[in-house]
């Protein structure tokens, strides 16, 4: 069996017998990690480039984890301490790490649709760590493997996701995902931040009543408010999107049922998720981080087969 | 299609095994036993009926070791993996691998990589049923065997029906 697409892009390529065939093999790989020696030689003769041109703590130290756990050697590259600060563009970058014999390409950029951009030029399998406000593949990956871990299964699963689904390239990754698994969604937050036609053009329950919302779901996917990518006054101020949209223990406590809570980091303790929620035992968030790991391994595994032009 | 074993030989090679496997480990809380995905999974999890089934009182421990991430091929095709299930501590024990058809020694030596990144056991043994001793690559040899037979190069055991059978390959 192999994935209908040579790079990963986003989700939004992927069929669902690909989501299945990437979340199966992560479950060995999440075995492989649990082993006294946590390394299988699978890619030995591949060398992953990890170009970073946003910041990253999570998703970098994953990709690199799992590229190490699988034997592979690895190039990493931040922006700020590069030549692209020298203004050289993205394509020359890459043309010119690539002509050093690199076969896959793993990256995070501010601009939507990076990636695909240079899907069109390179001839190496490339692999979207975050575009801009577009989609995050593995995020939506991991996500889902650990829902079905939790949960037993995505099929029939009701989803919320909750916070700034506007600027959200998870939430976007995990609409596709979801719905191509059978899961039902619904995205949760002030007007201001969810887009206007979400509902018809995705497929997506819509709410503006977290507590309405959280009384629905079996699993909440709560964001962070991306400060970063919003240039206007979309809500006062942090303390009034709390009281509105935080979720706290006193919240949680009164719905009639335990859901399950995720974050895909990084947490703002106290503004969407208070400290008392995010550590409790209802919260998966540290299992999402170590279960990327597996997610990611599958990913480039799957991914390692075809070969670069002229190798 | 020649028919190498047929349902009552498989299953007095399968009896057979269970009873050389048992009597060279008197102890059997010292032996791991490990079907090698797929084929040798399902042979192991046979030949370790019978030995449980004669043992009650001694769980047999048998898991299943799969060498997807251990080929030595895996550049030409990417192969989805199967289940690993090897729930034991095998520093200092016995491993004895299962496997259906020993023919290059390729899939032998990635299990017994494998198998090295879960500890290091005392010794390593290897059981196949069928054995088509000309054709290895690597120095590897069984130390129980089903039948052995004689094969041309690009000939295909395999197990159909409850049968053990070979299909004849192009001839060159």
């Amino acid at each position: 069996m192999q994935l209908s697409t040579r790079h990963l892009l986003g989700i939004k390529d992927l069929n669902p017998e690909d989501i299945s065939l990437i979340l199966s093999t992560a479950e060995q790989f999440k075995e492989v990690l649990q082993r006294p020696v946590k390394k299988v030689p699978s890619l030995r003769e591949v060398t992953i480039v990890n170009l970073f041109y946003e910041n990253s703590t999570r998703t970098r130290f994953s990709f690199e984890l799992a590229e190490k756990r699988l034997s592979a050697d690895t190039l990493n590259f931040a922006a700020s301490t590069s030549s692209a600060a020298k203004g050289e563009t993205l394509l020359d970058t890459v043309n010119n790490i690539l002509s050093m014999k690199v076969d896959m390409v793993v990256m995070r950029h501010s601009a939507s649709g990076a990636p695909h951009f240079l899907s069109q030029h390179i001839p190496a399998a490339i692999i979207n760590a975050g575009d801009g406000i577009n989609e995050h593949p593995t995020q939506a990956l991991l996500d889902a493997f650990s829902i079905q871990e939790k949960t037993g299964s995505l099929k029939g699963r009701k989803v919320a996701i909750i916070g700034d689904i506007m600027h959200s390239r998870v939430a976007q990754s995990n609409i596709f995902l979801l719905n191509k698994m059978g899961a039902e969604v619904t995205v949760c937050g002030p007007p201001t931040l969810i887009p206007k036609y979400i509902a018809q053009a995705l497929g997506v329950n819509v709410s503006y009543n977290l507590k309405e919302t959280l009384s629905w779901c079996d699993v909440a996917n709560v964001l962070r408010i991306q400060l970063e990518r919003q240039n206007q006054v979309l809500f006062s101020s942090l303390r009034e999107y709390s009281l509105a949209y935080g979720i706290n223990r006193r919240l949680l406590d009164s719905l009639q049922k335990e859901i399950v809570i995720m974050h895909p980091g990084p947490i703002n303790r106290g503004v969407e998720l208070d400290s008392d929620v995010a550590d409790s035992g209802q919260s998966i968030i540290l299992q999402q981080v170590e279960n990327g790991v597996a997610v990611r391994m599958a990913v480039l595994y799957l991914l390692s087969g075809r070969k670069t032009a002229g190798n | 299609m020649q028919v190498l074993l047929t349902s009552d030989q498989l299953e007095k090679a399968i009896s057979e095994l269970a009873l050389c496997l048992e009597s060279a480990h008197p102890d059997l809380g010292a032996v791991i036993f490990a079907g090698i995905q797929q084929g040798g999974a399902v042979l192991g999890a046979r030949i370790i009926e019978q030995i449980q089934q004669r043992n009650p009182a001694q769980k047999v421990q048998y898991g299943q070791l799969d060498i997807t991430f251990y080929r030595d091929d895996i550049r030409k095709e990417i192969i989805a993996p199967d289940t690993m299930n090897m729930p034991f501590n095998i520093e200092n024990k016995t491993v004895v691998l299962i496997d259906d058809v020993l023919f290059t020694g390729r899939t032998i030596k990635a299990a017994l990589d494998t198998l090295l990144d879960y500890g290091r056991p005392q010794k390593v043994e290897l059981c196949v049923l069928v054995d088509r001793k000309e054709h290895r690559q690597f120095p590897i040899q069984a130390d129980y065997v089903g039948k052995q037979v004689e094969t041309s190069k690009t000939d295909k055991v395999k197990l159909i029906n409850g049968e053990v059978v070979l299909i004849p390959g192009q001839s060159i």
